[in-house]
């Protein structure tokens, strides 16, 4: 499936030489719903070249930019077709759209609408003038889950990278395989990828810390402290089992949850930067001490 | 916003209140609402909650906002960094 539009002017309703132009980028997620929510409207809608990708990244990589927007105007001859000199854009893409700069080369006036394309159309049945609401970025359970697919199959990725190697070592024990050891390590990485990816984006807000990490630890511990109990119960599993999959987890859950920041709208590079400076040695100590356990358990104990 | 706040005392925002001419744009185009027009200048009112877009800074006329922009993104960060060492993870970043 293709996820690029190509760029250009296109006609929702029956627009003519008085109705708003509306911009985005050429990824179709966002070139759908503009459609679907301006549905029953006669707008034009101007998509730029971003290749694909969304508004808000697309700005900060600068494709969703000034440059592209002024040589869409241009070369759709936008100011032929219609009368006015106005172009409407999500805030979302004021990080690569400089006004001033669109309003000397290309000679139109660049109005920031509304942060949701849901809000879209209110604005300009108000006269294209913004609420406080539709300016203020929310970060709601259900934009929070959204999102939640993209980081599990994210998750997923470093299966091979770090998953299966840890559930073959942790399959051995005393110097013999075991298939069920390495299944139920297999289950235990993947429900810690899950605390980092999917329960804690879920409990964001509610979660003690500031730091993701922190954050993603929390959720990891409290998991792997009820499959550990679950496990204690097989006279197969030793204390030092429990202890390197509680650490494990956690290490697992709280890396994942650390990388969810590339998803949030309110997480700063510099505060990322700080939080990664961090946790990452913590996380490398943590994740060592539970391998040093797994290994000792594989060979001898 | 509301119930999020991430690190306190780390963004790199700067608002130089001299320099500002009061044309309103920077409060238009923050996604944050970090801005308020005060008697005719720009005002910062909550600079932990800033996400370093740098949306204000670009839009200024009179470069009187200054920040370090970019997107918060650990396995970015993480990827820039191992690219460092000339190891490639996956060519398809999660996030942006
Ligand atoms: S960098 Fe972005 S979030 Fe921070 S104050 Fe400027 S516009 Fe607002
Ligand atoms: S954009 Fe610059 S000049 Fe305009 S109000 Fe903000 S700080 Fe002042």
């Amino acid at each position: 499936m293709s996820y690029i539009v190509p760029p250009g002017l296109y006609a929702i309703g029956e627009p003519e030489h008085d109705s708003p132009v509306v911009v985005t980028a050429n990824y179709k997620m966002s070139y759908d719903l503009v459609r679907r929510t301006m549905a029953g409207r006669d707008v034009w809608l101007l998509v730029l070249e971003t290749y694909g990708i969304n508004v808000w990244c697309a700005a900060g990589k600068g494709t969703f930019g000034t440059g592209e927007l002024v040589r869409r105007i241009e070369t759709t001859g936008l100011s032929r077709i219609v009368s006015h000199r106005r172009v409407i854009l999500p805030v979302m893409g004021a990080s690569g759209v400089k006004v001033i700069d669109v309003k000397q080369r290309a000679g139109f006036e660049v109005l920031f609408a509304t942060l949701r394309i849901d809000d879209l159309p209110e604005y300009l049945d108000n006269g294209m003038s913004a609420t406080r609401e539709m300016r203020e970025l929310t970060f709601s359970l259900s934009e929070r889950l959204v999102l939640a697919p993209v980081e599990i199959i994210g998750g997923m990725k470093s299966f091979p990278l770090a998953g299966l190697p840890l559930a073959l070592l942790a399959a051995f024990s005393s110097g013999s395989f075991s298939i069920n050891r390495f299944a139920v390590a297999l289950i235990l990485y993947l429900i810690a990828v899950l605390s980092g990816t999917l329960l804690t984006p879920l409990l964001l807000p509610l979660l003690p810390g500031r730091m993701f990490a922190v954050k993603g630890a929390v959720t990891g511990c409290a998991c792997s402290l009820a499959c550990a109990v679950i496990l204690g119960r097989s006279p197969a599993v030793g204390p030092v089992d429990l202890a390197a999959v509680i650490l494990m987890m956690t290490v697992v859950s709280s890396f994942y949850a650390m990388n969810y920041t590339g998803s949030t709208p309110f997480t700063s590079p510099s505060g990322v930067r700080r939080e990664m400076q961090l946790a990452l040695p913590a996380m490398a100590v943590t994740g060592g001490i539970a391998i040093i356990l797994l290994a000792a358990r594989a060979v001898f104990l | 916003m509301k119930g999020f706040v991430y690190l306190p005392d780390v963004v790199t925002l700067e608002l130089d209140q001299e320099a500002c001419i009061g044309c309103g744009i920077c409060p238009a185009v923050c996604p944050h609402r970090i801005f308020e027009m005060r008697d005719s200048k720009a005002f910062i009112r909550n600079r932990d909650e800033c996400m370093e877009c740098g949306a204000c800074a670009l839009n200024c006329p009179v470069r009187a906002i200054r920040v370090d922009a970019g997107v918060g993104c650990a396995s970015g960060m993480i990827n820039t960094w191992l690219a460092g060492f000339n190891i490639r993870l996956r060519n398809d970043d999660s996030c942006c």
